[in-house]
């Protein structure tokens, strides 16, 4: 785990019933994330960065997310991003003196990939690159940009050009003085309500070194997708965790009150314990596939459709699995867990991990299977 | 300077491959042998038919390792693959 991971996760605590209760950004735990150094810490030693390993920050978002989900979701959406300018920068370039710059004065990174009028593919925009005076432009219209109002930067996926196809796209950062952020949309959603999704026609004007050389169908396979189903489902098994951890105490107080008599709740938590284990297993694998994939020069294996369908079967797997563990232990726990106000209560746990599916929805991640598995090989 | 024989009639049929199934906004025979077919429109759906296609055409099975973008991404990176298959 990075280093002030536990001592957000402990301020995280603190105010995620308020923070869920009010839709509200969980701006103390945040507070801790960013004076901690944890938000620059996959900035690589070469650029006076910690050099964090990738497995730190994905179990970071998994004890994140046993205390609050929406901080787990914040920290983790903002690693995205870091994660893919570490991995895509060329030495040198604009990106490489912003990842330097983010040591010293962390920054809150927000991503703008999905689009109105895509239907949900992230590989496809209809938001263009256009000349304009100072540089650069475009407008984008997105149903949901996380914690949008509370970033520093926006990293965005638009057509290369006007002229460009739909496919043809690259990933730009805008800083918030070069971005307008037109609300287009209210936000009280069933979970996830602290990181402040709401959607926002967003422009900005930048320079042409902010736009990563990389196209970003080769960032979106090789990082920007096996890395978000990983801390994702890392946040979600965080989740699912705690409780779990929930319907166990409850087991446990129970048993306390009558020694030596069946406790009939017990069995039933084992069948969560069931559930838990299958989600951790898969979870754990993703990352250590994902880890030696990455450490190959050249990274070949990442960009193969074997490797595609191996992450979209852990996004598939874990949202999926996390609701059910998080329903079990409701289960498990009755009427306290039901209620939202006892040491038991998992309410907001299952409401969080029902928004797993949606992110990036499970039908579109299926159909993409359907073909990968027409071709690949070795599954 | 000119092919092998071998060579032209392969990428010849890459390209009537990915007239027929690249579903591409443009006509295949306005592409070059070093475009990004991927900037010419080329979709990850349609890449999928167009390697089952392929695999039909020459009798080649790509292994894993070369169902990649970057094989895909022209007619000559794609003729060199189903070279280097042909070869085996």
């Amino acid at each position: 785990m990075l280093p002030g991971i536990a001592e957000a996760a402990k301020v995280a605590a603190d105010h995620a019933a308020e923070v869920d209760k009010d839709a509200r950004f969980p701006v103390e735990a945040v507070q801790v994330l960013r004076e901690s150094g944890a938000l620059a810490a996959l900035v690589p030693v070469s650029l006076g960065g910690a050099g964090a390993p990738f497995e730190s920050v994905a179990r970071s978002c998994f004890e994140l997310g046993r205390h609050c989900g929406a901080t787990a979701m914040v920290f983790a959406m903002h690693q995205i991003q870091v994660a893919t300018l570490v991995r895509h920068h060329e030495e040198g370039d604009w990106f490489a003196g912003y990842l330097s710059r983010l040591v010293d004065s962390p920054r809150l990174i927000a991503s703008v990939t999905s689009e109105v009028g895509t239907g949900g593919d992230m590989g496809r925009s209809i938001a263009a690159l256009s000349q304009a005076e100072g540089g650069l432009c475009f407008e984008k219209k997105a149903p949901t940009v996380s914690y949008a109002a509370h970033a520093d930067d926006y990293l965005t996926t638009v057509r290369r050009a006007a002229d460009a196809e739909a496919g043809d796209q690259v990933a730009v950062l805008s800083s918030r003085d070069q971005t307008t952020l037109e609300p287009s949309g209210t936000w009280d959603p069933l979970g996830m309500r602290g990181t402040c999704s709401p959607g926002f026609t967003v422009r900005a004007t930048v320079s042409p070194d902010q736009v990563l050389a990389a196209p970003f169908a080769t960032i979106a396979s090789e990082s920007m997708v096996p890395i978000s189903h990983i801390v994702w489902s890392h946040l979600w098994l965080g989740i699912a965790t705690d409780a779990f951890d929930r319907a166990r105490a409850f087991v446990k107080a129970l048993a306390a009150q009558k020694p030596g008599e069946p406790v009939p709740a017990a069995a039933r938590l084992s069948h969560v314990l069931s559930d838990l284990s299958l989600l951790r297993g898969e979870v754990g694998s993703a990352l250590r596939d994902f880890v030696e994939m990455s450490e190959e020069p050249g990274r070949p294996r990442l960009s193969t459709m074997a490797a595609a369908l191996r992450f979209n079967s852990l996004k598939l797997a874990a949202s999926e699995q996390a609701p059910k563990v998080c329903q079990g232990a409701l289960g498990v726990a009755g009427i306290v867990g039901f209620k939202n106000d006892t040491p038991f209560s998992v309410g907001r746990h299952l409401r969080d991990t029902m928004s797993a599916c949606l992110m990036v929805a499970n039908e579109r991640i299926h159909e993409t299977n359907a073909g990968l598995l027409l071709v690949a090989k070795e599954v | 300077m000119s092919m092998p024989v071998q060579e032209q009639d392969i990428e010849q049929t890459v390209r009537e491959v990915l007239a027929a199934h690249g579903r591409l906004p443009v006509s295949a025979d306005q592409i070059s042998a070093s475009d990004d077919l991927y900037r010419a429109g080329l979709t990850s759906h349609a890449s999928v038919g167009l390697m089952l296609a392929l695999e039909d055409a020459f009798d080649i099975e790509f292994p894993d390792r070369m169902l990649t973008r970057s094989v895909f991404e022209s007619v000559s990176s794609i003729a060199a693959a189903v070279s280097e298959l042909l070869a085996a």
